[in-house]
């Protein structure tokens, strides 16, 4: 069998729309073939991975507390993949804006005031887009690929916070444990309905900024730019874009919303500087930004859908009795089907079943 | 004079797998293919070289489901990216996330049990010879495929027929295709032997450098075996040098952590990292060498016209 592609004279409307759909369904089946080798019940495991967490107020509540850092790190990464500069070092750029922003209130413990929330996110923007600014200086100045270097940029940064957290940041109260003083109140993201449940204000700023970049990707001369030279780096310089400047303007914003999801994380969701604040939200964002078709409404939904994974995982485990590990493989699975469902928007797939004869190109 | 010996040894047991993944990783790469799936081809083979060991009692078993499951499992990313042309850098990463969340489920069940070492080669008289015995005469056979298979890919590519095929698709794949050679064919046949290889790295990892299973024990040594083939301008022997260097570097590493010093741990375990930005700043500030070097096709899908 062979699988034949013929380009699109222009790529499909109807898949453009369809694709992400068509990978989400495909995940699904193959989930089930997991759940049936894992010797589960294929419809009961699917519906406690993907339908329960629904049911509960609590755990919509939860729900957006992990899809709130993974939209904002998808949106910059959805400008970032779109320009053609593969930032794979979300996850650092997230520790170091939770580092940056934790030094708020853990230097001044007494400086709680209105003004201590805004500078501490502020502080974590710079964090993040600082970290993602080296792949960018390295990039520029040295040529250097910056896939490797963010990726690399990202063991760092863990082993940094690991440092930090058990060793000049700790609280020296905290009887040797690992991990900072907590937050004073003041220092941390509000709860939007503390009666009901854990959501705090990230998503809400995850969602404020997945408008503001989507409406600079579709409105301005700095968004038209973005796809011009991700699509035709050569076209681009020619309108007299300057490359140079787009791989800054991408790594430093990928980095600060990175970076503000990461103290967002720190001062919404876990009230202290931990020796690890992320389950990977920096590489799942990798996904939410693909399955969202790099468009930042694309990842608000996607954001939801991914973290419904990690919620599914937690559920599958206590109810099922299955690893937490199969949210993972999820995760991955989904980023696979994704990938190849966007061959239908730009070429026809035909599977050949017989050699095809005297075909141009010799059969080896 | 037998701790100089000592040393050598881990440093060498330590660039084994390295060296082994980027080999695998150069071949995938001088066809054209850009596979960042190396560390999740990497944890699929320590994961199953592990527990086929545990479950059949032989290491060896193990090293042959290692390669087995790590060309299997390129061929996920052989079907994207080759026969649906899907774009390469994204379908690698998620062989990497899919890698590591796929060998953590299967891993579960052997999380702290005991492994099997592979035994390293002993021969009488020779294996005993004071200062180089052991070095020579009494490493782990991995160690000798590894020289061996560094050897072989240097032989194949520059001194074979297929080899000068497998390059010419590499720089140049539409004139590959004109000349009528199957390039998706050896494009698969190259990713697969990637496959293999980060495999049998993996296995080395889980049979011999720590025989035990960790969850996420490769701890990013497949991106750094793609770095050392950029270190290595994409040439077999250089590839041998920089992973001895790396191993050079992390066991050096090891070795101040046990001394002390005063450094924090954290910052010694973070030297290998930084010693990968650093050499890959080095070799790739010469635009023009680095375009001279890099095969001309890497990274862009090739659909064959009919």
């Amino acid at each position: 069998m062979r699988i034949e592609l013929q380009k699109r004279p222009v790529p499909s409307r109807l898949f453009a729309v369809l694709s992400p759909f068509i990978a989400l369904g495909l995940t699904l089946v193959a989930g089930a073939i997991l759940f049936i080798a894992l010797g589960k019940n294929p419809f009961d495991a699917l519906y406690s991975f993907f339908i329960e967490p629904l049911t509960e107020v609590w755990s919509i509540h939860e729900l957006t507390v992990k899809a709130a850092p993974l939209i904002l790190i998808a949106v910059g990464l959805s400008v970032c993949y779109r320009s053609n500069n593969w930032n794979i070092g979300a996850e650092g750029q997230f520790i170091m804006g939770g580092i940056l922003g934790s030094l708020v209130p853990i230097l001044l413990p007494g400086f709680q005031t209105w003004l201590t929330l805004p500078l501490m996110l502020v502080l974590g923007m710079i964090g993040g887009a600082a970290w993602g600014a080296i792949p960018a200086y390295l990039k520029t100045r040295f040529n250097t690929n910056e896939i490797l270097t963010s990726l690399m940029l990202v063991y760092i940064a863990q082993l940094y916070l690991d440092w930090l957290a058990r060793g000049v940041l700790r609280d020296p109260n905290g009887n040797n444990f690992p991990g900072s003083i907590r937050f004073p109140d003041a220092a941390q993201l509000p709860e939007i309905m503390p009666s009901q449940g854990s959501a705090h204000y990230g998503i809400v700023l995850a969602l404020l900024a997945a408008v503001i970049i989507w409406f600079m990707l579709r409105y301005t001369l700095n968004g038209f730019e973005i796809k011009v030279l991700g699509a035709n780096p050569r076209a681009g310089r020619f309108a007299g874009f300057s490359q140079n400047r787009m791989v800054y303007f991408s790594f430093l914003l990928s980095g600060a919303l990175a970076g503000l999801a990461g103290i967002t994380e720190v001062s919404g969701a876990i009230g202290q500087l931990r020796e690890t604040i992320s389950p990977g939200y920096g590489f799942t964002a990798i996904i939410v930004a693909f399955l969202g078709r790099l468009n930042p409404l694309g990842a608000i939904a996607a954001g939801f859908m991914l973290a419904l994974t990690y919620l599914g995982g937690e559920a599958a485990q206590m109810t099922l009795g299955v690893s937490d590990k199969v949210g993972r493989v999820f995760q991955g699975l989904l980023l696979f089907f994704v990938l190849g469902c966007d061959t239908l928007i730009n070429y026809r797939v035909r599977l050949v079943w017989r050699k095809a004869t005297a075909t141009a190109g010799g059969q080896a | 004079m037998d701790i100089a010996q000592n040393i050598l040894l881990t440093i060498m047991t330590a660039a084994t797998p390295l060296l082994i993944a980027a080999i695998g990783e150069l071949v995938v790469e001088r066809s054209g293919v850009l596979n960042l799936g190396v560390e999740g081809m990497m944890v699929i083979g320590a994961v199953c070289g592990f527990a086929a060991t545990a479950l059949s009692g032989s290491p060896w078993i193990g090293i042959l489901a290692a390669v087995g499951a790590g060309a299997v499992f390129s061929l996920l990313f052989g079907v994207l990216t080759l026969s649906l042309a899907a774009n390469q850098v994204a379908t690698g990463l998620s062989l990497t996330l899919l890698g590591l969340g796929l060998s953590g489920m299967i891993g579960e069940a052997f999380v702290g049990s005991a492994g099997i070492k592979l035994a390293s080669i002993q021969i009488p008289g020779l294996t005993e010879i004071p200062l180089v015995g052991r070095l020579v005469f009494g490493q782990d056979p991995i160690f000798y495929f590894s020289l061996i298979l560094t050897g072989g890919v240097a032989w194949f590519l520059f001194r074979t027929r297929a080899g000068l095929t497998l390059r010419a698709i590499g720089d140049n794949h539409a004139s590959a295709h004109a000349l009528g050679i199957n390039v998706l064919k050896i494009r698969y046949l190259a990713v697969m032997f990637g496959g293999a290889c980060a495999g049998l790295a993996g296995a080395h990892l889980s049979l011999v450098y720590t025989p035990q299973w960790v969850e996420n024990m490769t701890a990013g040594r497949g991106w750094i075996a793609l770095a050392l083939v950029v270190f290595a301008s994409w040439r077999p022997w250089r590839v041998l040098g920089g992973a001895y260097l790396f191993g050079a570097v992390s066991i050096g590493q090891l070795h101040a952590q046990a001394l002390g010093f005063g450094i924090p741990s954290q910052f010694l375990s973070a030297l290998p990292y930084v010693a990968t930005i650093v050499v890959l700043v080095i070799i790739s500030r010469d635009r023009r060498l680095t375009l001279m070097n890099t095969p001309a096709s890497l990274g862009q899908p090739f659909v064959p016209d009919r």
